[in-house]
C-alpha cells in the first residue's frame, strides 16, 4: 500500500463509479445535476462520466427524490444495478417511503422472488455552515430497518472499495459520504480489489483500549490515538466501515483483548448507532469489561448555523481523549 | 396530447378478445365472491379489500398487455393480479399466509409479487407504485426489451406527491408506462369531489404534457380500446399515458367495514350499473350462447374449489423464514 499513488476520496469515488459503469452494462447512475451538462455533480464526484458513458446511463434528474429512488427501485427489481445520488442526506427524508417500505422490504415481502440491488449515495456533515437541514448524520435510522445495508468510508481506498462492493451487492446499500472528507488524501486502492461489506478494519493495533468509529470520526480518533501513544497509552482503532450489518466479530474480538471500549460517531449521541454497538459489547463481554463502554457523539440539538454553536455541537478530540481516559480509569 | 373521451360503443373489438376479457372478469368476480363467503363463514380471517364493481377495468386493461409486460398494483389489487395471470392456487395460498403462496406467505394480500406473470410489486402505500413503475419502464427503455409497464391505483392516489413526481419524470423521459387510475369515486371514505381539486383525474395529464384518456372503465369495449391504444402508443416509444377509468367500488373500503358514508342513491346507482350483468347482456346480445358463459363460470368455480382446498391444506412457513430473504444471505441465528 505504501507505494500506491495518493488520491482523494472524491477521486476514489469517481473511479469506483467509472469502473462499475465500465464493468457492467446494468449499472447506471441517476441523480440531480450529476451529468456534465449540469457540472458533473455538486461535489464533482460524477464529473466526466456522462461524457464517457452517455446521458442515458448517467442520467440527470429533476429535483424529485421520490421519483429518483422509486425509479431506481423499479429498475433494480428487473436486475439492473442503479446508483442513485441523493445530494444531501437530509433529502432522504423526502424519499423514506421508497427506501424503507420498498427498497428494504421487497426481497422479504416477495419471499425472495425479487431483490433490490440498489446503491444510494448521499453526502452530509456538520461544520460547513449549512445549518439544520443539510448536515445531519442519520445512519441509525437506516441501520434500524431490516434489509438495508449502510456503509461509510474514512479513507480513499475504502471509499472506492466499499462503493464497488455496494454496487455489486444484491441488497440495497446506503453509502454515506462526508463533505469534510472529499478532499482527504490517501493511498489508492490496489487495482482489481474491493473492500467487502460487513468487515471492519483495524486501523491501529493497540493493547490498552479499543476505540470504535466510522467515517469522518476516524480522522479525529487516529489523531487522538497518536497523541495518547506519546503518553504511553496504547489505543486500538477499529474502523467499522459497514455500520449495518456491523462486524461484531472484529469488534468483540478487539474488546475481548483490551477489556475497554469507546465508540465515537458524528451523529447525535442519543439513540445513535453507538448505543447498539455498546449494548452488544455489554451483552457479550460484561463480565470482563474493566469499565462501562464510553460513547462520544454530537450534542442533542439540530445542527446550528452560527459557527461557534456549530463547533460546540460537534464532538471533538478533547471529548474523545476524555472518554478514553474514562475507559482506562 | 391532451385529454380525450373514448366513446363507449365503438364495437371494433373482436369477439375472441371480448370473451377473454369476460373470462378474466368472471375469474375476478367469483374469486372476490368466494373470499367474502369464506370471511363471512369464519373460515378465513384477513383484512380483505373487495373489488366488486371493478372487475371489467382490470380484465380489459390486462388483456391489452403481453404476458411479459410489467404490472405494479396496490392493496386493492386482487382483480389486477388475477387479470394479469397470477396462478389461482398460489394467490389463495398467499392470502392465507401459507408457504405455498406466491411469496411463501411472507408478503400477504397487500404484497402479492409474481414476476413470472409480470406482477412485480404490490404496495400497501397509496401512490408509491407510480415511481416504481417508472423504474420498470426505464429498465425496458435501457434494455430495449419492448415491455410496457402498467401501474394501477385509485383516485385517492392522485392527491399524493408520489403521483405528481412520477408523472413529471415519466413525461420528460418518455417512459413506456401507463398510469391506470381506477377512479372508483371514493378515496377510502372520502367522496371524490371533497378530496380532489381537479374536475377529472385526467385533467392532471395536461400539467405534465402527457397523453390523457378518460373512459368508462366498466364498459369492456371502451376500456379495452383505451387500454390497447395506450399500450400500443407506449410500445411505439411515444411515451406515457394517464388513463382514467371510471368505475365504482360496490362495497366498503375493507370487507365488513361501514359503508353508510355512501348515500343510498349512489349505492343504488352502482347496483343499477353493475358492470358484470351489463357485460353478460352485451355478449348475449352479440349472439353468444348462454351456455358458453355458464361454462366459463363453472370452470372458474371448479378452479376456485381446488385453489381454496390447496390453500387451506397447505402449511404455514417455518419460523426460520424470519431469517431468510431479509438480506440475500440468511441471517445468523
Amino acid at each position: 500500500m505504501t507505494d500506491a499513488p495518493t488520491i482523494s476520496i472524491s477521486q476514489a469515488t469517481n473511479e469506483a463509479l467509472d469502473e462499475a459503469l465500465a464493468a457492467d452494462p446494468n449499472v447506471f447512475l441517476l441523480g440531480e445535476d450529476i451529468a456534465d451538462g449540469q457540472g458533473g455533480g455538486v461535489f464533482k464526484t460524477t464529473k466526466g462520466l456522462s461524457t464517457k458513458y452517455g446521458v442515458e446511463r448517467v442520467r440527470a434528474t429533476p429535483i424529485t427524490e421520490q421519483a429518483i429512488v422509486g425509479a431506481a427501485v423499479g429498475a433494480a427489481i428487473t436486475g439492473m444495478r442503479p446508483v442513485a445520488e441523493i445530494m444531501f442526506m437530509n433529502f432522504l427524508t423526502v424519499c423514506m417511503d421508497q427506501i424503507v417500505n420498498h427498497a428494504a422490504k421487497l426481497r422479504f415481502m416477495s419471499g425472495g422472488k425479487t431483490s433490490v440491488p440498489l446503491t444510494i449515495r448521499c453526502c452530509t456533515g456538520a461544520g460547513f455552515g449549512f445549518g439544520g437541514q443539510h448536515s445531519d448524520m442519520l445512519e441509525a435510522w437506516f441501520a434500524h430497518v431490516p434489509g438495508m445495508k449502510v456503509v461509510t468510508a474514512s479513507n480513499p481506498a475504502d471509499a472506492k472499495g466499499l462503493l464497488l462492493s455496494a454496487i455489486e451487492d444484491d441488497d440495497p446499500t446506503l453509502v454515506i459520504e462526508n463533505i469534510a472528507m472529499y478532499g482527504v488524501q490517501g493511498p489508492a486502492l490496489a487495482p482489481g480489489t474491493k473492500v467487502p461489506l460487513g468487515k471492519a478494519s483495524i486501523r491501529r493495533k493497540g493493547a490498552d483500549v479499543t476505540v470504535i468509529a466510522y467515517g469522518r470520526a476516524l480522522l479525529n480518533v487516529e489523531a487522538v490515538a497518536a497523541a495518547l501513544a506519546e503518553e504511553g497509552i496504547d489505543v486500538e482503532v477499529v474502523d467499522l466501515r459497514t455500520i449495518a450489518p456491523f462486524d461484531e466479530e472484529t469488534v468483540l474480538a478487539s474488546v475481548a483483548k483490551t477489556n475497554r471500549a469507546v465508540i465515537v460517531h458524528e451523529a447525535v449521541k442519543s439513540f445513535g448507532a453507538g448505543a447498539e454497538i455498546s449494548s452488544r459489547i455489554h451483552e457479550e463481554l460484561f463480565g470482563q469489561l474493566k469499565r462501562p463502554v464510553q460513547r462520544v457523539g454530537s450534542k442533542y440539538s439540530p445542527v446550528p448555523f452560527s459557527p461557534p454553536l456549530e463547533q460546540a455541537f460537534l464532538y471533538n478530540q478533547d471529548e474523545i481523549r476524555s472518554a478514553v481516559r474514562a475507559a482506562l480509569a | 396530447m391532451g385529454s380525450a373521451e373514448v366513446s363507449t360503443l365503438r364495437n371494433d373489438v373482436s369477439l375472441d378478445t371480448l370473451m377473454e376479457i369476460f373470462r378474466r372478469t368472471m375469474l375476478i368476480n367469483k374469486t372476490d365472491e368466494r373470499f367474502r363467503a369464506l370471511l363471512t363463514s369464519g373460515k378465513l380471517r384477513l383484512v380483505y379489500y373487495p373489488v366488486r364493481g371493478q372487475e371489467v377495468v382490470s380484465a380489459a386493461m390486462m388483456t391489452a398487455l403481453r404476458p411479459d409486460d410489467y404490472l405494479v398494483t396496490t392493496y386493492r389489487g386482487v382483480h389486477d393480479q388475477l387479470a394479469k395471470g397470477v396462478p389461482l392456487k398460489e394467490l389463495w395460498a398467499e392470502f392465507t399466509g401459507k408457504v405455498t403462496g406466491t411469496c411463501k406467505g411472507k408478503g400477504g394480500p397487500m404484497h402479492i409479487t409474481d414476476p413470472s406473470t409480470g406482477v412485480m410489486v404490490t404496495t400497501g402505500i397509496v401512490g408509491s407504485g407510480l415511481p416504481i413503475g417508472n423504474g420498470l419502464a426505464l429498465s425496458s427503455l435501457l434494455k430495449g426489451d419492448g415491455r410496457v409497464t402498467v401501474v394501477c391505483f385509485g383516485d385517492g392516489a392522485s392527491n399524493i406527491g408520489a403521483f405528481h413526481e412520477a408523472l413529471n419524470l415519466a413525461s420528460i423521459w418518455k417512459l413506456p408506462v401507463i398510469f391506470c387510475c381506477q377512479n372508483n369515486t371514493y378515496a377510502e371514505h372520502t367522496p371524490y369531489a371533497e378530496g380532489t381539486s381537479a374536475k377529472h383525474i385526467v385533467d392532471r395529464a395536461l400539467g405534465y404534457s402527457m397523453n390523457g384518456v378518460r373512459v368508462d372503465g366498466n364498459d369492456p369495449v371502451a376500456m379495452y380500446r383505451a387500454a390497447k391504444d395506450s399500450v400500443d402508443r407506449a410500445r411505439r416509444g411515444e411515451g406515457p399515458t394517464l388513463l382514467e377509468a371510471m368505475t365504482y367500488r360496490m362495497l366498503g373500503h375493507t370487507f365488513g367495514a361501514d359503508f353508510s358514508y355512501v348515500p343510498k342513491a349512489v349505492q343504488q346507482a352502482g347496483i343499477d350499473h353493475d358492470p358484470v350483468p351489463r357485460f353478460k347482456k352485451l355478449l348475449l346480445d352479440s349472439g353468444v350462447a348462454p351456455e358458453a358463459l355458464a361454462d366459463i363460470e363453472s370452470a372458474i368455480e371448479r378452479d376456485l374449489d381446488e385453489a381454496v382446498e390447496f390453500a387451506l391444506a397447505s402449511s404455514y412457513p417455518e419460523i426460520i423464514e424470519l431469517r431468510r430473504d431479509v438480506l440475500k444471505e440468511e441471517i445468523a441465528a
